[in-house]
C-alpha cells in the first residue's frame, strides 16, 4: 500500500507528466490561455488517462507481451512489435466511447467539453503514459495508480499555467518575448518550483 | 533555370526558417524538450525524425486520392504508426544503446503534430515528389532546433560535446562548477524561450 501511494506522489508531482517528462506539452501550449478551459480538459485528461492505461495494462499483458498467448494456444507467440498501433488504437477507440456515453448521458458537460474530447486522442501525454507503463512493466494496480497520478499532475500543471498566464497578460513584456517565449520560460519556472518535491519518499 | 527557383527548393527551405514547425509555428514540441540533454540522442531522433516524416508524406501524397475523406485520419495514424515501427526497430538493431536513451520518445513520434500536421497540410494536397521535399525541410528545420537546444545543455550542463570535454581541467580546478540545472527539466524549457526570443529578434517578428 504504501509502494503505491508513493508512486502516486511521485507521479504527480515528482515525475510530472508535463514538467518533468515534457508530455502533453502542444496542447498545454494551446489551451492554456483561459483558466476555465484549462481546468475542464484537465479534468477530460485525468478521466481518459484513469481509463486508457489499466485498459492498455490488461491488453499488453493477456494479448500482446511473449508468451501472453499461451491461454490461446499460443505460447511461442510474441505480438510486442505491435503495442505502438494497439495501444494508440485503443485510446482512439476509449476517447470515442467515453464522448459517446457523455453525449448520451450528461450532453451539458459534453458541450461544454467540445473539441478537446476528441484532440484527447493524440495528446501524447496520454499515448506516453501507456508506453511507460509497459517499459517500467508496472503491475495492474500500480498501473490504475500511475494513470491516475500523471492524470492529475498534468491538471495541476495546466492550471498553474493558465492562472500565471492570466496575471501576466498585464506584463508589459520586451518586443519578441511575449507569447511563445514566455510560457516557455514561465513554464520553466513553474518546474522549478515542483522540483521543490524531489526526494519525498514514504516507503 | 537556377537550383534556388525551383518549387522543390523553396519548399525545402521555408520550413527551416521562416516557416520553422518548432520556433514558429509551435509543433512538436513534446519530444524536443525530453531528448535535448545530450547532442547524441538529438542527432538520432533528428534522423529518425526526418526519416518518418519525409516517407510519411511521400507515402500519403501517393495514397491522397485514394483516401475517403471521413476516415483520412485513421489511415494517416496507421501509415504514420508503421513507420515509426520501422525506425524503432532499425534503431533497436543498431543503434541500442541510443535507442534505450530515447526510450519512449521514439515511439511518441506517432502523435508528432509535426508529422499529422503536414500529412493534413501538405501531402494531402500536393504531389510525391514537392511532399518528399517538405518532409525533408521539416524534419530538418525540427532538427536542427534540438541539436543547437542539445548542445547548450550538453556544454553547459556537463561540460561536454558529444561525449567529448570541452570545459578544461584548469577551468574546473579554478572553481568552475558545471550547472546541473541545465539537465534537468527547467534548464529546457528556458532555453527554449530565449532561444525564440532571439530568433523573433533576428527574423524581426
Amino acid at each position: 500500500m504504501e509502494a503505491l501511494i508513493s508512486l502516486f506522489i511521485e507521479s504527480v508531482f515528482i515525475n510530472n507528466i508535463l514538467l518533468a517528462l515534457f508530455l502533453g506539452m502542444c496542447t498545454f501550449l494551446a489551451c492554456s490561455k483561459n483558466i476555465f478551459t484549462a481546468h475542464k480538459l484537465g479534468l477530460a485528461v485525468i478521466f481518459v488517462l484513469s481509463i486508457t492505461v489499466p485498459t492498455n495494462w490488461l491488453i499488453n499483458h493477456f494479448l500482446l507481451s511473449p508468451g501472453a498467448l499461451a491461454w490461446m494456444g499460443f505460447p511461442t507467440v510474441d505480438l510486442s512489435f505491435l503495442h505502438l498501433v494497439v495501444f494508440i488504437a485503443t485510446i482512439a477507440a476509449m476517447v470515442q466511447i467515453v464522448e459517446m456515453v457523455m453525449e448520451r448521458y450528461d450532453p451539458a458537460l459534453h458541450s461544454s467539453l467540445g473539441i478537446f474530447l476528441p484532440l484527447i486522442a493524440v495528446n501524447c501525454a496520454i499515448l506516453g503514459t501507456s508506453l511507460f507503463m509497459r517499459e517500467r512493466q508496472y503491475n495492474f494496480s500500480e498501473s490504475v495508480v500511475f494513470g491516475l497520478g500523471s492524470g492529475i499532475g498534468w491538471y495541476l500543471a495546466i492550471v498553474a499555467m493558465a492562472a500565471v498566464l492570466q496575471k501576466l497578460r498585464y506584463a508589459d513584456l520586451p518586443k519578441g518575448l511575449d507569447g511563445f517565449a514566455i510560457n516557455m520560460i514561465t513554464t520553466g519556472l513553474i518546474a522549478m518550483a515542483f522540483m521543490a518535491f524531489a526526494g519525498i519518499k514514504l516507503s | 533555370m537556377k537550383i534556388s527557383k525551383t518549387a522543390a527548393y523553396k519548399t525545402f527551405t521555408a520550413p527551416l526558417v521562416s516557416a520553422n514547425p518548432i520556433a514558429v509555428a509551435v509543433l512538436g514540441i513534446c519530444s524536443a524538450l525530453a531528448v535535448t540533454t545530450q547532442v547524441l540522442p538529438s542527432i538520432v531522433m533528428m534522423v529518425a525524425m526526418t526519416f518518418v516524416l519525409a516517407s510519411s508524406n511521400v507515402v500519403i501524397s501517393l495514397l491522397r486520392n485514394y483516401i475517403p475523406k471521413n476516415i483520412r485520419i485513421i489511415v494517416e495514424l496507421v501509415v504514420i504508426a508503421s513507420l515509426v515501427i520501422l525506425a524503432d526497430q532499425l534503431l533497436k538493431a543498431f543503434l541500442y544503446d541510443v535507442s534505450k536513451q530515447l526510450s519512449v520518445f521514439v515511439s511518441l513520434i506517432v502523435t508528432n503534430c509535426i508529422i499529422m500536421g503536414r500529412a493534413e497540410a501538405f501531402a494531402l494536397g500536393n504531389g510525391p515528389w514537392l511532399s518528399f521535399w517538405d518532409g525533408l525541410g521539416n524534419g530538418l528545420g525540427y532538427g536542427y532546433i534540438l541539436v543547437v537546444v542539445s548542445a547548450f545543455r550538453e556544454l553547459l550542463g556537463a561540460g561536454t560535446l558529444l561525449g567529448f570535454q570541452i570545459v578544461p581541467d584548469a577551468a574546473y580546478a579554478a572553481g568552475y562548477v558545471d550547472m546541473g540545472l541545465m539537465v534537468l527539466a527547467p534548464g529546457v524549457f528556458i532555453t527554449i524561450g530565449l532561444l525564440v526570443w532571439l530568433q523573433n529578434k533576428w527574423t524581426g517578428r
